[in-house]
């Protein structure tokens, strides 16, 4: 089946990811089920195989991350999916991948833990995410939609991102971004410049060097030269691909700032705002790393007020009070996830009407 | 304009197929569509909710704290959401299932159907969801029916395309009975 089309199309937050994926050019996906992300192997298992695809239901998460690992090894476009429980089963395959230069794409569609948890939104996966799951001291490419539109838009980008940068990328979301449907336009793929995948793993058949890859670096100062160029990287990273979206900031006396599914719900917040008279704007992260740092200081040289809204007990709101001008205030609103948990437009607005009138 | 509902039942009653209807006609009419569904993890009995938030521009929020026009199909969802609905909303519920005495809802127009009785005289319980959204569109005039009609291949998978027809009589049904 086709993808791209500029029909608009009604889809779920899972599907558009899987639909993306396809028009990316994967052709390579191996997860294991588990809710709220099982509709993006379901669409993949559907649709793979008639596209000459690979679609395999390993035998469990880390199964899965290590075959994404070899696939990624081959220089194909490959794909894992999964939620809280199962992400954290994949973080030594993640490590394993960051170790080797490896690209590949990891969607997290959040749900509620620690442990178990259960099935709702949460976005207390966000350090996971971010500071690099697993052992090592790395990074991975973490975008965060909050639209179905972006969740097709973004998990093409993250395929991109991650060849071009040779590391994993993921996209996080949540249920609800998940879960809910909207009306897209399945775009074709960008044209994009990427580089030769001259690093292929290869052996010496045919008189061309031999490609090992691999994380172990054993030779005296190689691990160390490793780290510094994956630093310079992750900084060519942050001054290159730095992406958010703001909303009625320039007059602000107080900026709403939010990720993913929590920022949908403010930007409502918002308007409410806006309505009742208060100069309220709304500072949304895309990209979660990197984290764009300097998009916050810019807004802090005027605005001194910021609230930082999550569904968790407080994430994000370390990265923003990192990047703020140290004269600003940054307050926080959260829910931790669970069900019942999700915030409302109208409780947000409370917060921030009261935070607005208290401020100085 | 942007306009929201919720729907609540439990599951098995058709609350998301409703909610997917409700958008697809939405989309026929050229609003954007945000349908954001949540149910418990059992496959069926369990709470079905949905909200349904379309509008010429942006949709904004896909939660809604105090929605304008509920539609809520069992007691459970009575008893749990009925005073979340905003002040000057709609309340539709189905009165076959849902007892409201003693309770008052000062500012919001209550309106009683008695959607399982109607979809039994038609012949078919599964109806009371079609039922519903007929409702709906009457109280709401936010839709217009023969949208919903459009919605309706979209909404179902071919192999019950041949249902359609009973499918709009439902919703005509329940455009008569909010009428009043």
């Amino acid at each position: 089946m086709p993808v791209a089309s500029s029909e608009k199309i009604f889809v779920k937050g899972n599907e558009a990811v899987a639909m993306a994926a396809l028009e990316a050019g994967c052709r390579c996906y191996f997860g294991y089920p588990i809710t709220p992300q099982s509709d993006i192997p379901e669409y993949l298992s559907r649709e793979l195989p008639g596209l000459g695809g690979e679609f395999l239901q390993a035998e469990s998460e880390i199964g899965a991350i290590n075959m994404l690992l070899g696939a990624s090894a081959t220089g194909v476009r490959a794909m894992t999916s999964s939620s809280g429980p199962g992400i954290s089963l994949k973080q030594e395959g993640i490590s394993y991948m960051a170790g080797s230069e490896l690209p590949g794409v990891i969607v997290d569609i959040m749900r509620q833990g620690p442990g178990l948890g259960g099935i709702d939104a949460s976005q207390a996966d966000y350090f996971q995410a971010t500071r690099g799951g697993g052992h090592g001291g790395y990074r991975i490419i973490v975008l965060a939609p909050n639209s179905v539109q972006e969740m097709y838009d973004l998990t093409m980008l993250a395929f991109d991102l991650s060849d071009i940068y040779r590391m994993p990328a993921m996209v996080l979301a949540d249920s609800v971004i998940g879960q809910m449907k909207e009306s897209i336009v399945a775009n074709p793929r960008p044209a994009v410049a990427l580089p030769d995948k001259d690093w292929v793993v290869r052996g010496r058949k045919d008189g061309t060097p031999q490609n090992i890859v691999k994380s172990l670096k054993l030779g005296d100062g190689e691990m160390e030269k490793f780290h510094w160029m994956m630093h310079a990287r992750y900084q060519e990273l942050a001054d290159k691909e730095n992406r958010w979206e703001e909303v009625q900031t320039d007059d602000a006396e107080l900026i709403v700032t939010a990720f993913g599914s929590t920022s949908r719900i403010a930007r409502t917040a918002v308007a409410m705002a806006r309505e009742a008279g208060l100069k309220v704007g709304l500072m949304r992260p895309i990209t979660l790393f990197p984290f764009p740092k300097t998009a916050y200081a810019k807004l802090s040289e005027r605005c001194k007020l910021f609230l930082d809204i999550e569904l968790s007990t407080g994430q994000m709101v370390d990265d923003v009070r990192l990047s703020v001008a140290r004269d600003a205030d940054v307050l926080f609103y959260g829910r931790p996830p669970g069900t019942g948990s999700l915030p409302t437009p109208e409780e947000l607005f409370e917060q921030i009407k009261k935070n607005y009138q208290a401020r100085s | 304009m942007r306009y929201d509902v919720f729907f609540a039942g439990y599951g098995g009653q058709g609350v998301l197929l409703a909610g997917n209807l409700l958008s697809y006609a939405a989309i026929h009419e050229g609003k954007n569509v945000s349908f954001f569904p949540s149910y418990g993890v059992e496959k069926r009995g369990g709470a079905a909710m949905c909200t349904v938030v379309f509008a010429d521009g942006d949709t904004g929020s896909p939660v809604v704290g105090n929605p304008s026009v509920a539609v809520l199909l069992n007691q459970l969802s009575f008893d749990k959401f009925a005073s979340h609905v905003k002040q000057g909303g709609i309340c539709i519920i189905n009165s076959s299932l849902v007892d409201t005495t003693g309770v008052a809802l000062p500012g919001v127009e209550v309106v009683p159907v008695p959607m399982n009785q109607i979809a039994l005289e038609m012949g078919d319980v599964r109806m009371v969801n079609m039922i519903a959204c007929g409702a709906y569109i009457e109280k709401s005039g936010a839709l217009q029916e023969s949208s919903l009609g459009a919605a309706l291949k979209k909404a179902l998978p071919e192999r019950n395309h041949k249902l359609i027809p009973a499918n709009i009589k439902a919703i005509e049904a329940g455009i008569l009975a909010a009428r009043g």
